[in-house]
Protein backbone atom coordinates (compact mmCIF):
# COMPACT_ATOMS: atom_id res chain seq x y z
CA UNK A 1 0.00 0.00 0.00
CA UNK A 2 1.09 3.29 -0.95
CA UNK A 3 -1.02 5.07 1.24
CA UNK A 4 1.57 6.73 3.13
CA UNK A 5 2.61 8.98 0.16
CA UNK A 6 0.88 11.54 -1.20
CA UNK A 7 -1.56 11.34 -4.01
CA UNK A 8 0.00 13.54 -6.44
CA UNK A 9 -1.81 14.80 -9.87
CA UNK A 10 0.15 17.18 -12.33
CA UNK A 11 -1.97 18.70 -14.49
CA UNK A 12 -0.97 19.57 -17.96
CA UNK A 13 -3.08 22.11 -19.84
CA UNK A 14 -2.35 21.33 -23.46
CA UNK A 15 -3.32 23.76 -26.92
CA UNK A 16 -2.06 22.08 -29.89
CA UNK A 17 0.91 20.78 -28.52
CA UNK A 18 1.46 17.52 -30.47
CA UNK A 19 5.42 18.34 -30.87
CA UNK A 20 6.24 18.91 -26.92
CA UNK A 21 3.54 16.79 -25.25
CA UNK A 22 5.45 13.55 -25.54
CA UNK A 23 8.37 14.92 -24.23
CA UNK A 24 6.69 16.88 -21.50
CA UNK A 25 4.90 13.69 -19.80
CA UNK A 26 7.65 11.23 -20.46
CA UNK A 27 10.17 13.44 -18.60
CA UNK A 28 7.50 14.30 -15.64
CA UNK A 29 7.43 10.53 -15.69
CA UNK A 30 11.10 9.62 -15.74
CA UNK A 31 11.64 12.69 -12.71
CA UNK A 32 8.62 11.97 -10.61
CA UNK A 33 7.19 8.68 -11.31
CA UNK A 34 4.84 8.11 -8.10
CA UNK A 35 2.56 10.92 -9.52
CA UNK A 36 -0.23 10.77 -11.77
CA UNK A 37 -0.29 12.86 -15.29
CA UNK A 38 -3.38 14.59 -16.18
CA UNK A 39 -3.32 16.30 -19.63
CA UNK A 40 -6.30 18.42 -20.03
CA UNK A 41 -6.01 18.74 -23.83
CA UNK A 42 -8.09 22.09 -24.28
CA UNK A 43 -9.88 21.11 -27.92
CA UNK A 44 -6.63 21.08 -29.81
CA UNK A 45 -7.23 20.16 -33.61
CA UNK A 46 -3.92 18.41 -33.75
CA UNK A 47 -2.72 14.91 -32.36
CA UNK A 48 -2.05 16.31 -28.49
CA UNK A 49 -4.37 14.02 -26.74
CA UNK A 50 -3.76 10.88 -28.58
CA UNK A 51 -0.09 11.21 -28.41
CA UNK A 52 -0.38 11.73 -24.66
CA UNK A 53 -2.02 9.00 -24.05
CA UNK A 54 0.15 7.07 -25.77
CA UNK A 55 2.56 8.18 -23.32
CA UNK A 56 0.91 6.97 -20.44
CA UNK A 57 -1.15 9.93 -19.48
CA UNK A 58 -4.13 10.09 -18.52
CA UNK A 59 -6.36 12.55 -20.93
CA UNK A 60 -9.19 14.64 -20.65
CA UNK A 61 -10.91 15.74 -23.78
CA UNK A 62 -12.77 19.24 -23.34
CA UNK A 63 -15.34 18.99 -26.18
CA UNK A 64 -13.99 22.62 -27.27
CA UNK A 65 -11.43 25.30 -26.32
CA UNK A 66 -12.00 27.15 -22.82
CA UNK A 67 -8.28 28.22 -22.58
CA UNK A 68 -5.92 28.55 -20.11
CA UNK A 69 -8.15 29.01 -16.96
CA UNK A 70 -11.15 26.48 -17.78
CA UNK A 71 -8.72 23.77 -18.72
CA UNK A 72 -6.74 24.35 -15.38
CA UNK A 73 -10.01 24.17 -13.75
CA UNK A 74 -11.59 20.88 -15.38
CA UNK A 75 -7.37 19.76 -14.07
CA UNK A 76 -8.66 20.89 -10.15
CA UNK A 77 -11.63 18.87 -10.70
CA UNK A 78 -10.28 16.08 -11.87
CA UNK A 79 -8.18 16.18 -8.82
CA UNK A 80 -10.77 17.11 -6.14
CA UNK A 81 -13.02 14.16 -7.96
CA UNK A 82 -10.17 11.66 -7.18
CA UNK A 83 -9.34 12.58 -3.90
CA UNK A 84 -5.72 14.38 -4.74
CA UNK A 85 -3.57 15.59 -1.94
CA UNK A 86 -1.17 17.86 -4.32
CA UNK A 87 -1.75 19.33 -7.41
CA UNK A 88 0.70 20.46 -9.60
CA UNK A 89 0.54 22.87 -12.61
CA UNK A 90 3.04 22.00 -15.74
CA UNK A 91 2.73 24.04 -19.01
CA UNK A 92 2.46 21.75 -21.94
CA UNK A 93 5.22 23.54 -24.15
CA UNK A 94 7.89 22.00 -22.35
CA UNK A 95 8.98 25.24 -20.77
CA UNK A 96 8.90 23.80 -16.87
CA UNK A 97 11.72 21.31 -16.25
CA UNK A 98 10.13 18.41 -14.36
CA UNK A 99 13.60 17.50 -12.33
CA UNK A 100 11.96 21.50 -10.58
CA UNK A 101 8.80 19.05 -9.97
CA UNK A 102 9.81 17.78 -6.99
CA UNK A 103 10.88 21.26 -5.29
CA UNK A 104 7.41 22.52 -5.27
CA UNK A 105 6.08 19.12 -4.35
CA UNK A 106 7.99 19.45 -1.06
CA UNK A 107 7.39 22.55 0.04
CA UNK A 108 3.41 21.24 -0.19
CA UNK A 109 4.19 17.95 1.22
CA UNK A 110 5.95 19.62 4.27
CA UNK A 111 3.03 22.10 4.88
CA UNK A 112 5.11 25.27 4.42
CA UNK A 113 3.03 26.70 2.15
CA UNK A 114 -0.81 26.39 0.64
CA UNK A 115 0.96 27.21 -2.88
CA UNK A 116 4.34 26.89 -4.10
CA UNK A 117 5.17 28.61 -7.55
CA UNK A 118 7.97 28.50 -9.09
CA UNK A 119 9.50 31.63 -9.94
CA UNK A 120 12.58 33.02 -12.51
CA UNK A 121 13.59 35.70 -10.38
CA UNK A 122 14.14 34.73 -7.17
CA UNK A 123 17.61 33.51 -8.48
CA UNK A 124 19.31 35.03 -11.23
CA UNK A 125 19.50 31.88 -14.55
CA UNK A 126 17.20 30.49 -16.59
CA UNK A 127 15.85 32.30 -19.96
CA UNK A 128 15.33 35.95 -20.26
CA UNK A 129 12.37 36.85 -21.32
CA UNK A 130 11.26 39.29 -23.99
CA UNK A 131 11.51 43.39 -22.82
CA UNK A 132 8.27 43.75 -23.29
CA UNK A 133 7.21 40.72 -20.97
CA UNK A 134 9.70 41.76 -18.59
CA UNK A 135 8.03 45.03 -18.25
CA UNK A 136 4.96 43.41 -17.51
CA UNK A 137 6.64 41.24 -15.21
CA UNK A 138 7.81 43.55 -13.08
CA UNK A 139 4.71 45.18 -12.91
CA UNK A 140 2.88 42.94 -11.92
CA UNK A 141 5.35 42.02 -9.20
CA UNK A 142 4.99 45.66 -7.95
CA UNK A 143 1.10 45.53 -7.84
CA UNK A 144 1.03 42.03 -6.44
CA UNK A 145 3.30 42.67 -4.27
CA UNK A 146 1.41 45.70 -2.72
CA UNK A 147 -1.87 43.99 -2.17
CA UNK A 148 -0.28 40.32 -0.65
CA UNK A 149 2.22 42.67 1.42
CA UNK A 150 4.42 40.05 0.66
CA UNK A 151 7.06 39.73 -2.16
CA UNK A 152 5.99 38.11 -5.31
CA UNK A 153 8.41 38.08 -8.08
CA UNK A 154 6.87 35.77 -10.75
CA UNK A 155 3.45 36.21 -10.81
CA UNK A 156 2.29 35.09 -14.45
CA UNK A 157 3.95 31.59 -13.49
CA UNK A 158 2.29 28.76 -14.65
CA UNK A 159 4.59 26.11 -12.40
CA UNK A 160 2.79 25.41 -9.26
CA UNK A 161 2.08 22.91 -6.75
CA UNK A 162 -1.21 23.52 -4.59
CA UNK A 163 -2.83 21.62 -1.60
CA UNK A 164 -5.97 20.24 -0.81
CA UNK A 165 -7.25 23.28 0.53
CA UNK A 166 -6.41 24.93 -2.99
CA UNK A 167 -7.54 22.03 -4.85
CA UNK A 168 -11.00 22.59 -3.40
CA UNK A 169 -10.81 26.66 -3.75
CA UNK A 170 -10.18 26.47 -7.44
CA UNK A 171 -11.96 23.60 -8.26
CA UNK A 172 -14.78 25.70 -7.51
CA UNK A 173 -13.72 29.33 -8.28
CA UNK A 174 -10.61 29.88 -10.66
CA UNK A 175 -10.24 32.54 -12.98
CA UNK A 176 -11.04 32.59 -16.42
CA UNK A 177 -8.62 34.28 -19.45
CA UNK A 178 -5.22 35.05 -17.46
CA UNK A 179 -5.93 33.18 -14.06
CA UNK A 180 -2.67 33.06 -12.17
CA UNK A 181 -2.10 36.27 -11.65
CA UNK A 182 -5.89 36.53 -10.45
CA UNK A 183 -5.15 33.29 -8.78
CA UNK A 184 -3.04 34.71 -5.75
CA UNK A 185 -5.49 37.39 -5.20
CA UNK A 186 -7.97 34.85 -4.84
CA UNK A 187 -5.89 32.52 -1.95
CA UNK A 188 -4.64 35.86 -0.31
CA UNK A 189 -8.46 36.87 0.39
CA UNK A 190 -8.71 33.57 1.42
CA UNK A 191 -5.88 34.05 3.92
CA UNK A 192 -4.15 30.94 2.22
CA UNK A 193 -0.04 30.88 1.60
CA UNK A 194 1.72 31.27 -1.15
CA UNK A 195 5.51 30.81 -1.13
CA UNK A 196 7.90 31.34 -4.45
CA UNK A 197 10.70 29.23 -5.44
CA UNK A 198 13.20 29.62 -7.67
CA UNK A 199 13.22 27.64 -11.09
CA UNK A 200 14.90 27.99 -14.22
CA UNK A 201 12.69 27.60 -17.04
CA UNK A 202 13.77 26.90 -20.33
CA UNK A 203 12.36 28.34 -23.81
CA UNK A 204 9.66 26.70 -25.50
CA UNK A 205 10.44 23.91 -27.40
CA UNK A 206 8.27 24.13 -29.75
CA UNK A 207 5.55 25.91 -31.39
CA UNK A 208 4.63 29.66 -30.95
CA UNK A 209 4.61 31.82 -27.74
CA UNK A 210 0.80 33.87 -28.16
CA UNK A 211 2.37 36.87 -26.50
CA UNK A 212 3.26 40.14 -28.59
CA UNK A 213 3.96 43.62 -27.43
CA UNK A 214 0.50 44.84 -28.43
CA UNK A 215 -1.37 41.67 -26.24
CA UNK A 216 1.39 42.68 -23.45
CA UNK A 217 -0.52 45.81 -23.16
CA UNK A 218 -3.93 44.97 -23.22
CA UNK A 219 -3.19 42.20 -21.09
CA UNK A 220 -1.53 44.58 -18.31
CA UNK A 221 -4.84 46.75 -18.44
CA UNK A 222 -7.03 43.66 -18.33
CA UNK A 223 -5.44 41.48 -15.24
CA UNK A 224 -5.33 44.98 -13.57
CA UNK A 225 -8.93 45.76 -13.85
CA UNK A 226 -9.59 41.94 -12.87
CA UNK A 227 -7.30 42.25 -9.93
CA UNK A 228 -9.15 45.08 -8.64
CA UNK A 229 -12.33 43.31 -9.21
CA UNK A 230 -11.22 40.42 -7.47
CA UNK A 231 -10.36 42.57 -4.11
CA UNK A 232 -13.72 43.69 -3.99
CA UNK A 233 -15.76 40.58 -4.94
CA UNK A 234 -17.90 39.10 -2.87
CA UNK A 235 -16.45 35.81 -1.31
CA UNK A 236 -18.36 33.06 -2.62
CA UNK A 237 -20.57 32.70 -5.94
CA UNK B 1 -44.70 71.56 -39.61
CA UNK B 2 -41.39 69.49 -38.80
CA UNK B 3 -42.82 67.92 -35.63
CA UNK B 4 -45.53 65.88 -37.91
CA UNK B 5 -42.84 64.26 -40.06
CA UNK B 6 -41.32 62.73 -36.81
CA UNK B 7 -44.37 61.82 -35.67
CA UNK B 8 -44.72 60.02 -38.92
CA UNK B 9 -41.81 58.22 -38.77
CA UNK B 10 -41.72 57.69 -35.23
CA UNK B 11 -45.55 55.89 -35.64
CA UNK B 12 -44.22 54.06 -38.78
CA UNK B 13 -40.93 52.48 -36.88
CA UNK B 14 -42.78 51.99 -33.53
CA UNK B 15 -45.35 49.51 -35.01
CA UNK B 16 -43.00 47.76 -37.46
CA UNK B 17 -40.94 47.00 -34.18
CA UNK B 18 -43.99 45.87 -32.48
CA UNK B 19 -45.42 43.57 -35.58
CA UNK B 20 -41.36 42.48 -35.63
CA UNK B 21 -41.40 41.47 -32.35
CA UNK B 22 -44.53 39.72 -32.54
CA UNK B 23 -43.42 37.64 -35.55
CA UNK B 24 -40.10 36.73 -34.16
CA UNK B 25 -42.11 35.26 -31.49
CA UNK B 26 -44.24 33.44 -33.29
CA UNK B 27 -41.51 31.68 -35.26
CA UNK B 28 -39.55 30.88 -32.12
CA UNK B 29 -36.49 33.15 -32.68
CA UNK B 30 -37.03 35.11 -29.48
CA UNK B 31 -38.10 33.62 -26.03
CA UNK B 32 -41.60 34.99 -24.72
CA UNK B 33 -39.33 35.91 -21.67
CA UNK B 34 -37.13 38.33 -23.42
CA UNK B 35 -39.85 39.70 -25.90
CA UNK B 36 -42.08 41.15 -23.13
CA UNK B 37 -39.79 43.61 -22.97
CA UNK B 38 -39.24 44.31 -26.52
CA UNK B 39 -43.19 44.30 -26.91
CA UNK B 40 -43.91 46.43 -23.75
CA UNK B 41 -41.35 48.98 -24.73
CA UNK B 42 -42.67 48.74 -28.55
CA UNK B 43 -46.13 49.91 -27.49
CA UNK B 44 -44.92 52.50 -25.21
CA UNK B 45 -43.05 53.79 -28.11
CA UNK B 46 -46.60 53.50 -29.99
CA UNK B 47 -48.55 54.89 -27.79
CA UNK B 48 -46.07 58.16 -27.09
CA UNK B 49 -45.61 58.49 -31.08
CA UNK B 50 -49.53 58.43 -31.62
CA UNK B 51 -50.39 60.82 -28.72
CA UNK B 52 -48.94 63.71 -29.44
CA UNK B 53 -50.55 65.45 -26.62
CA UNK B 54 -48.88 62.93 -23.72
CA UNK B 55 -45.84 62.98 -25.40
CA UNK B 56 -45.72 66.96 -25.06
CA UNK B 57 -47.42 66.71 -21.12
CA UNK B 58 -44.62 64.67 -19.96
CA UNK B 59 -41.98 66.23 -21.70
CA UNK B 60 -43.15 69.56 -20.06
CA UNK B 61 -42.91 67.61 -16.64
CA UNK B 62 -39.35 66.58 -17.46
CA UNK B 63 -39.16 70.42 -18.92
CA UNK B 64 -37.90 69.23 -22.34
CA UNK B 65 -38.57 71.83 -25.32
CA UNK B 66 -38.70 69.57 -27.89
CA UNK B 67 -40.61 66.79 -27.00
CA UNK B 68 -40.43 64.45 -29.83
CA UNK B 69 -36.87 64.52 -28.02
CA UNK B 70 -38.16 62.68 -25.28
CA UNK B 71 -38.89 59.48 -27.39
CA UNK B 72 -35.60 59.02 -28.32
CA UNK B 73 -34.16 59.59 -24.71
CA UNK B 74 -36.50 56.99 -23.83
CA UNK B 75 -35.74 54.77 -26.57
CA UNK B 76 -32.11 54.98 -25.88
CA UNK B 77 -32.62 54.69 -22.16
CA UNK B 78 -34.46 51.13 -22.97
CA UNK B 79 -31.62 50.15 -25.32
CA UNK B 80 -28.93 50.97 -22.59
CA UNK B 81 -31.35 48.58 -20.46
CA UNK B 82 -31.71 45.55 -22.41
CA UNK B 83 -28.11 45.64 -23.19
CA UNK B 84 -26.55 45.34 -19.75
CA UNK B 85 -29.32 42.87 -19.30
CA UNK B 86 -28.00 40.90 -22.32
CA UNK B 87 -24.58 41.01 -21.00
CA UNK B 88 -25.31 39.77 -17.91
CA UNK B 89 -27.12 36.85 -19.69
CA UNK B 90 -24.14 36.06 -21.68
CA UNK B 91 -21.94 36.25 -18.60
CA UNK B 92 -24.35 33.41 -16.77
CA UNK B 93 -24.77 31.57 -19.96
CA UNK B 94 -20.39 31.72 -20.45
CA UNK B 95 -19.71 30.16 -17.10
CA UNK B 96 -22.81 27.66 -17.44
CA UNK B 97 -21.26 26.33 -20.97
CA UNK B 98 -17.49 26.16 -19.03
CA UNK B 99 -18.79 24.37 -16.02
CA UNK B 100 -20.59 22.07 -18.71
CA UNK B 101 -17.74 21.86 -21.11
CA UNK B 102 -15.96 20.68 -17.98
CA UNK B 103 -18.15 17.95 -16.56
CA UNK B 104 -18.39 16.54 -20.01
CA UNK B 105 -14.25 16.07 -20.28
CA UNK B 106 -14.88 14.85 -16.75
CA UNK B 107 -17.39 12.20 -17.63
CA UNK B 108 -16.25 10.93 -20.95
CA UNK B 109 -13.61 10.09 -19.07
CA UNK B 110 -15.37 8.12 -16.43
CA UNK B 111 -16.83 6.50 -19.44
CA UNK B 112 -14.01 5.56 -21.08
CA UNK B 113 -12.27 4.05 -17.94
CA UNK B 114 -15.32 2.04 -17.33
CA UNK B 115 -15.63 0.81 -20.85
CA UNK B 116 -11.62 -0.13 -20.93
CA UNK B 117 -12.46 -2.08 -17.44
CA UNK B 118 -15.42 -3.74 -18.64
CA UNK B 119 -13.66 -4.45 -21.80
CA UNK B 120 -9.87 -6.25 -19.63
CA UNK B 121 -12.85 -8.37 -17.62
CA UNK B 122 -14.22 -9.22 -20.60
CA UNK B 123 -10.75 -10.03 -22.00
CA UNK B 124 -9.43 -12.58 -18.97
CA UNK B 125 -13.19 -14.33 -19.09
CA UNK B 126 -12.82 -15.42 -22.68
CA UNK B 127 -9.03 -16.14 -21.74
CA UNK B 128 -9.91 -18.12 -18.50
Amino acid sequence: MKAERSRILVIIPALNEEKNIAQVVSSINKEVPYADILVVNDGSRDRTGQIAREHGATVIDLPYNLGIGGAMQAGFRFARLYDYDIAIQVDGDGQHPADHIERLVQVIAEGKSDMASGSRFVANGGYKSTRSRLVGIKYFSLLLSLILRERITDTTSGFRAVNKKVIDLFSRNYPDDYPEVEALVLLHKRGLRVKEIPVEMKERAGGKSSITPFRSMYYMVKVSLAVLIEMIRKAER
Amino acid sequence: MTLFNVQIISIILSTLLFLFVIELVRKGMLKERYAILWLASSFILLVLSLWKGLLDKIAAFFGIFYSPSLLFLAAFLFLLLIVLHFSIVISRMSEKNKKLAQEMGLLKYELENKKSVKDGDKNREEAG
